[in-house]
């Protein structure tokens, strides 16, 4: 009665797994409840949310509507994935220093998107980081606070290395 | 000097209304921290619930034997498992219906290995239902021969309310002017990302442990009793970390008994969790209403009176919903100087679902008919609306006719500053000259403001809390408290708190405040509490454990007594900063002296405030605050679509305590406020809600969130803790009719039935249009 499993290789933050999944599992239910990868979140699991965001060959996906079939050969980046040995990644510690965290359900999501967003414009405007982040519900904080964080990593980002 | 520490002195440095980060945000933003959620214990079971999915049925037959049969299926309940086991404020609720009342009643529960059995186990329940005719208004259900949704209530009247104050006919006749309208508040819900959960657990004692995501912790163990048939003393309630509560969790609902239920009759842990679309149908909403405001007042711009007729959608069972009446009253008699009152709700039972409590509890919906009036009024008199609102604004020491006392009242401060800081006089004259003139894109700016108790409401029998706070040997701070987090940031408040007065640094304090057999009494995260009362509980705490080290310091250094304190973790002399001795050498001298001592203390804090009562007459806050919003919007006239481009914000806040915090809660509070204003709502037709899934119920978005310019007005309040009030709800309730005033002063139209969608602002302004024979739209 169970749905037929396949084995599929991938890279998960930078480390080689492979495992048995369900060909009808989504890509969040595997790194949740196969892989205890909790960091990653389930708030609607349609698409509508973005707290499932993650990162998979570099682009960010809502992880709830991937098969995880599809990750096979791929190279997947979570939430756990961003933080450096060194401590925070600037992102999180942006968060972390402008208050833009409140009960953080939705933060892992916010976060890997705000990372993509910076990584590939480093001009991005505070406008552009609002239609950026569109996709990413948050019932704390009105936003705001995430904004600052996010223009202060830009405005960090710019500085480094030249001044 | 018998230490080692150099001369240099140490100055005081205080941290109220610094900027303070949450301690639990690394943990959030790193995706390490454990909600419940994400919790999975050995043995546990999957809990689901089987939903009627209709509004009214009587349940013909039920049959489970094949779900039962199901391998990895641990057990099958319904309704006679959980028959006389009432739950809820009039007990009208139990965990498994015999019956159906409304779309999501809980029909069966399954208890299985994995979420996928469970699910199909489902899929086997055999239910036969005949389907009855419902009630879907409450004007519906207050009709003579209406369908009782509960044979024990007849009439489906539920709870009421009244409240009256002078002689209203005698108002009614000073008043030169009286507006008199029907608005009706809709049904939105709290949304929280983290669907509600709760995993439950039994010992071999009969002691239940219940991991949940409440934010009052120990009345719910009263509530959640009754509903297992077990005694308080038997429930055990952790609270992990949760994903938004905003009102939510503030009573017993189905799906925690169920847990409890299921965990009982397996043995083992049981997990029920909730998806999104299942979060939509049985999560509580806000209470929707149809309010019959009247207000007068006299020429020359003085209130007379003001009446409020209400009627509620009690949905099907009785939870915080409809009780709002209670704050509802307090803004109908509170919110400027109101000399006569009349008010009167009453609650309907009906097929729909049903409301709890949610941030701004009644005073969203009151202040969004109190504040449009006060525009309307100001209207008519032909008067600025600012110098009407300051006309009216009560000062300090004021006491309403419900016996609220405003000790300290700066709404008059609130006001000028947010009209001055949005030049709001000279935008709303100059956007009201446009109305009328071709165009298709409309500005307008709109001032509201709203009353709401700012230190606690004591509307049960306390409202007080518990700490105990230890100091340990290495000088780190362990405060155990009754107050609970919910994403609020009240962890950062006591934090701040403790490091104030015990001079260490942040990071040495420690916050247990999740287990109900560790903790103390406190009554909850609700009516803009938290800092007010537990921020009192932590500092008078803080305050002990300081005087009990600075005693012993005297003693120990031979130093006068009353000359010390303490800072950057050492005993210094108070009027020079000069260091005695670090605080962690001094409490292990302390406890390894002939007659040892160790540092712990507790408090119990009960604020200064009158139990509401059944007359509603009672100085039931220990502080009230007000609010003020200005919104700037810019109106398309042809689509009906508002963008706000910016709000202004007066609040009283008595006293920044964590800056950052505060910013944080207004913002995210005004957030919710503009959902409810413009976009959310939830529609229900015949008692099924047809829109249960973020594609269509719309939430706001970060492009559609203003800049906002926040203006902390510092009333210091003589009770709060360093002067703080409480300050999470007035922005969630005073921000839509600062649109709505906004768009009456772009485009000449009202809103009564929010939300003020594209489709309703659009609609009527095409009606005011026809009606007036203006022109087309280009």
């Amino acid at each position: 009665m169970m749905s037929v499993e396949t084995e599929i290789r991938f890279k998960l933050n930078g480390r080689e797994v492979a495992l048995m999944v369900p060909v009808t599992m989504n890509t969040l239910s595997m790194l949740r409840d196969k892989l205890g990868m909790t960091g990653t979140k389930y708030a609607c699991g349609e698409g509508e949310c973005g707290a499932c965001t993650i990162r998979i060959d570099g682009k960010t996906v809502n992880s709830c509507l991937m098969y995880a079939v599809d990750c096979d050969g791929r190279e997947l980046v979570t939430i756990e994935g961003l933080r450096t040995p060194e401590g925070l990644h600037p992102v999180q510690q942006a968060f972390v220093d402008h208050g833009a965290v409140q009960c953080g359900f939705c933060m892992p999501g916010m976060i890997m998107q705000a990372d993509y967003l910076v990584e590939n414009n480093p001009n991005l405007t505070r406008e552009e980081a609002q239609r950026g982040l569109e996709g990413n519900l948050c019932r704390c904080t009105g936003y705001t606070k995430v904004l600052d964080a996010v223009e202060a990593v830009v405005e960090a980002k710019k500085c480094c290395g030249r001044c | 000097m018998e230490n080692n520490l150099t001369a240099a002195p140490i100055v005081k440095k205080t941290l109220i209304g610094q900027r303070v980060r949450k301690p639990d945000a690394p943990e959030k933003a790193t995706g390490k921290t454990r909600y419940i959620n994400d919790m999975v214990l050995p043995q546990m079971l999957i809990g689901k619930v089987l939903f009627a999915g209709r509004a009214h049925a009587r349940i013909i037959r039920i049959d489970t034997s094949a779900a039962e049969k199901l391998p990895g299926v641990y057990a099958v309940l319904t309704g006679k498992d959980a028959a006389g086991l009432k739950f809820g404020f009039v007990r009208d609720n139990v965990a498994l219906k015999d019956q159906v009342r409304c779309e999501h009643d809980e029909i069966a529960a399954v208890a299985a290995e994995t979420e996928e059995i469970a699910r199909r186990a489902l899929l086997l329940i055999e239910v036969e239902y005949e389907d009855l005719p419902g009630v879907f208004t409450p004007e519906a259900g207050a009709l003579v021969g209406a369908p009782l949704v509960h044979q024990n209530f007849p009439g489906n009247k539920s709870l009421s309310f009244e409240f009256k104050h002078g002689d209203l006919a005698a108002a009614e006749a000073l008043s030169d002017y009286v507006v008199d309208n029907v608005f009706r508040p809709h049904h939105v819900t709290h949304c929280c990302m983290g669907t509600s959960c709760a995993i439950a657990d039994f010992d071999h004692n009969g002691k239940l442990t219940i991991w949940t995501q409440t934010q009052y912790p120990y009345n719910y163990k009263m509530d959640l009793a009754p509903a297992l048939g077990i005694s308080p003393g038997d429930i055990r309630v952790i609270q992990p970390p949760v994903g938004g509560a905003f009102g939510s969790k503030l009573d017993v609902y189905p799906y925690e008994p169920i847990a409890a239920l299921l965990a009982k009759k397996t043995g083992r842990p049981v997990k029920v969790i909730y998806s999104r679309e299942e979060e939509f149908k049985a999560a509580p909403t806000r209470q929707a209403a149809i309010i019959h405001m009247r207000t007068g007042c006299t020429r020359d711009g003085t209130l007379t009176f003001r009446s409020a007729d209400v009627l509620l959608d009690n949905g099907a069972y009785t939870s915080w919903g409809p009780t709002i009446p209670v704050i509802m009253m307090r803004t109908t008699s509170g919110h400027y100087r109101v000399p006569v009152v009349d008010f009167k709700a009453q609650a309907i039972y009906t097929n729909n679902p049903y409301a709890g409590s949610f941030r701004g509890y009644g005073n969203v919906q009151t202040t969004y008919a109190t504040a449009q009036q006060m525009d309307m009024l100001a209207d008519l008199v032909d008067i600025e609306p600012l110098e009407f609102h300051l006309k009216n604004a009560q000062k300090s020491g004021e006491v309403t006719p419900q016996k609220s006392f405003l000790r300290e009242c700066v709404l008059a401060e609130c006001l000028e500053t947010a009209a001055k800081a949005s030049d709001y006089s000279r935008k709303r004259k100059e956007y009201a000259a446009l109305r009328d003139l071709p165009g298709r894109y409309k500005k307008g700016i709109g001032l509201a403001s709203s009353i709401h108790n700012a230190g606690g409401a004591k509307i049960h029998k306390s409202d007080g809390i518990g700490t105990i706070l230890k100091v340990d040997d290495f000088a780190r701070v362990t405060v155990i408290t009754g107050a609970s987090e919910i994403g609020q940031g009240i962890d950062a408040v006591i934090t701040l708190i403790v490091a104030e007065e015990l001079g260490v640094p942040l990071e040495h304090v420690t916050i247990v405040n999740n287990d109900s057999d560790i903790a103390p009494w406190d009554v909850g995260v609700h009516a803009s509490r938290t800092t007010f009362i537990a921020g009192n509980g932590t500092r008078r705490a803080a305050r002990k454990a300081k005087e009990q080290i600075l005693n012993a310091a005297a003693k120990m250094l031979d130093e006068p007594a009353g000359t010390l304190e303490l800072r950057g973790g050492s005993v210094v002399r108070d009027n020079c900063g000069t260091p005695l001795i670090e605080l962690d050498r001094l409490l292990r001298r302390m406890h390894f002296q002939a007659e040892p001592e160790l540092v712990m203390v507790s408090d119990y804090y009960e604020p200064k405030s009158e139990p509401e009562g059944a007359k509603h007459i009672s100085d039931h806050s220990a502080a009230y605050s007000h609010a003020v919003h200005i919104a700037e919007i810019t109106v398309d006239t042809l689509t009906g679509e508002i963008k706000v481009d910016k709000v202004t914000v007066a609040q009283d806040v008595g006293r920044v305590i964590n800056r950052m915090g505060l910013e944080g809660q207004i913002e995210g509070g005004i957030a919710i406020g503009l959902g409810y204003a413009l976009s959310e709502n939830m529609r229900i037709e015949k008692g099924m809600l047809t829109n249960p899934c973020f594609r269509d119920y719309k939430l706001i978005t970060a492009p559609e969130m203003p800049p906002l310019d926040l203006h902390f007005i510092e009333s210091n309040c003589a009770e709060g803790p360093y002067g703080a009030k409480g300050v999470s709800e007035l922005p969630t309730i005073v921000i839509a009719p600062a649109i709505a005033n906004a768009l009456y002063n772009a485009t000449g139209v009202r809103i009564f039935n929010p939300p003020m969608s594209p489709e309703a602002v659009a609609r009527a302004i095409d009606e005011t249009r026809q009606a007036g024979g203006r022109r087309e739209s280009e």
